[in-house]
């Protein structure tokens, strides 16, 4: 397990629609947030799209960051969370 | 680093299984708060409160939004106060149950432990002012939590201490009558209670604990119902096995947790405690985890094998996923606290009897059960006696929340609220052990607890 590792993951969650990535990278670039991979799949006619970025230059904090993306997900009526890679690590790694 | 199914999996653990971390507690030493002076004691303890766990809250409301893991309460377990008063100037104990009252809610915690007193072979004068205090405090406070150990297995049961918390707990329910009995929810007597628990309501810190410590108690009793899902109809080494991995899971949540807060507040890492911890919402409940396993209710004949090995599972599982182990670390059955346990007690499936049964393999004891408020306190203690001798001789902890509501009987429902939710009054044998609990003295240490 790496301690306070600098990637947060993710997690896009609701109906399809144009642009939702356009939206939500367009609000990772802002403060300077790095996308090292995207994966997306439709699962039960649900859309989910899970992105791994790295929050190194990060110009807010993840607080931050999890708010704006919480308001974005509100104004366009999908689920948006952020969470720190820490916890996958730590429930997946020994 | 990990996959989409991985991620997704930790998603539904959080959002549809109800997996979250109950606990965070700081253990806080009080004992360089006792003076001669009770006002001046008071005064310290809630200073010193005050200023160690003064971002307890922030800090764990921060790590509950940045890993996205919910952290449901924040607790403080103080040394035990019959300790910190000993020296003090008053023998009416209830001013060092508010000033633990003022002091969580101005750090604004969920609970405060450690109204405690530790008797197991015998009570100082301070032990006998705190038991006495016990109701009054209870009573007269929102978040402070009392507890008892009268009874280890290297001394043997105190059953003066057993008959006075008896009577203590009839008291307790008659204060809080207008609220049925709540007073008593927030009442253990233990046998080998552990020192860093960090589980309401017997939460205290230990004389041999550090100044300050961070312990913190994991619930994930829908993961592992969800897990078992999988294995329907497999042979029970398969069940034992994925109950296994779904608790390292679950236990790896709490220890990332628990290193945050410990390294954010600067205070050292406890211990994680491994108990399965139920909560009456739907799909948060131990009692469906052994009704997944086969059984047609909790409570039925196989309930304490099923339990057995749920138990140990999830500690062969928690263990390698925490570098330190301790508190309770065990599966807890509280009727009142588990949603599957009321469907169970209101259907007249399980009996105090089998609950008794239960707690010879799991943590923690007779918890949370609501009784008829005429039984008597010698009944009580009997009851309690009982589940001290299971601990006591074989080793392990357990304890007894009981809750008997004045003016209720058989038939009739108890309603709390939250984490503590509802009880339907089960019946008590009515053979009286008067005479046995009148006799008093102690009852000697078991053979096998003599190792040296």
């Amino acid at each position: 397990m790496t301690p306070n590792s600098q990637n947060a993951v993710i997690t896009v969650v609701g109906r399809d629609r144009v642009g939702i990535i356009a939206a939500v990278a367009g609000l990772l670039a802002d403060v300077q947030v790095n996308i090292k991979d995207i994966s997306q799949t439709i699962l039960q006619d649900i859309f989910t799209m899970i992105m791994l970025v790295d929050i190194r230059s990060m110009t807010v904090g993840i607080l931050e960051l999890g708010e704006r993306l919480e308001q974005l997900g509100e104004t366009i009526g999908i689920s948006i969370r952020v969470q720190h890679a820490d916890i996958f690590d730590t429930m997946h790694r020994i | 680093m990990f996959n989409d199914l991985e991620i997704l999996e930790t998603l539904r653990m959080f959002q549809e299984q109800h997996l979250d971390v109950r606990t965070i507690t700081m253990g806080i030493s009080l004992l360089d708060c006792a003076t001669a002076s009770h006002q001046e004691t008071c005064r310290r303890i809630y200073d010193k409160i005050s200023r160690r766990a003064a971002d307890l809250v922030r800090v764990g409301d921060a790590i509950s939004r940045e890993y996205g893991i919910p952290i449901i309460n924040r607790r403080i377990a103080v040394t035990p106060i019959a300790l910190v008063a000993a020296s003090g100037d008053s023998a009416d104990y209830t001013c060092y149950a508010k000033a633990l009252d003022a002091a969580a809610a101005q750090v604004g915690v969920d609970f405060i432990g450690g109204f405690s007193a530790l008797v197991h072979k015998g009570s100082s004068h301070s032990d006998d002012n705190l038991i006495a205090a016990i109701p009054e405090a209870l009573a007269g406070t929102n978040l402070v939590c009392a507890s008892v150990n009268v009874a280890t297995t290297r001394t043997g049961i105190n059953m003066d201490a057993v008959r006075a918390m008896g009577e203590v707990i009839l008291e307790t329910a008659r204060l809080t009558a207008d609220r049925d009995a709540y007073g008593c929810c927030k009442l253990v007597v233990f046998a080998n209670a552990p020192e860093d628990n960090p589980f309401m309501a017997g939460a205290f810190t230990g004389p041999g604990e550090p100044e300050c410590a961070i312990n913190v108690g994991v619930s994930g009793p829908g993961v592992v119902k969800h897990a078992l899902e999988a294995v329907r109809g497999e042979d029970l080494g398969s069940v034992a096995e994925t109950i296994k991995r779904a608790a390292f899971k679950i236990t790896r949540v709490g220890q990332l947790v628990a290193r945050e807060a410990s390294r954010r507040l600067g205070v050292p890492f406890g211990i994680i405690d491994l108990s399965l911890a139920p909560t009456p919402v739907v799909g948060d409940s131990v009692a469906r985890i052994l009704e997944e396993m086969g059984l047609e209710t909790c409570g039925a004949w196989g309930t304490t094998a099923a339990l057995a090995m749920l138990n140990d599972a999830v500690k062969k599982g928690g263990t390698m996923a925490s570098s330190f182990v301790g508190g309770l670390s065990g599966a807890f059955i509280p009727v009142s606290e588990d949603e599957g346990m009321i469907a169970a007690a209101a259907s007249g499936r399980i009996s105090l009897e089998k609950l008794e049964a239960m707690t010879s393999v799991c943590s923690v004891g007779i918890d949370m059960v609501a009784i008829p408020g005429d039984v008597s306190a010698a009944t009580i203690a009997a009851i309690i006696a009982d589940e001290m001798a299971i601990g006591t001789f074989n080793n392990k902890t357990t304890a007894v929340r009981l809750i008997p509501v004045p003016g209720k009987t058989v038939g009739d429902t108890v309603h709390y609220g939250g984490l503590l939710g509802s009880a339907p009054i089960m019946a008590v044998n009515p053979a009286s052990a008067e005479a046995f609990i009148a006799r008093g003295g102690r009852i000697p240490a078991p053979i096998h607890s003599m190792r040296n």
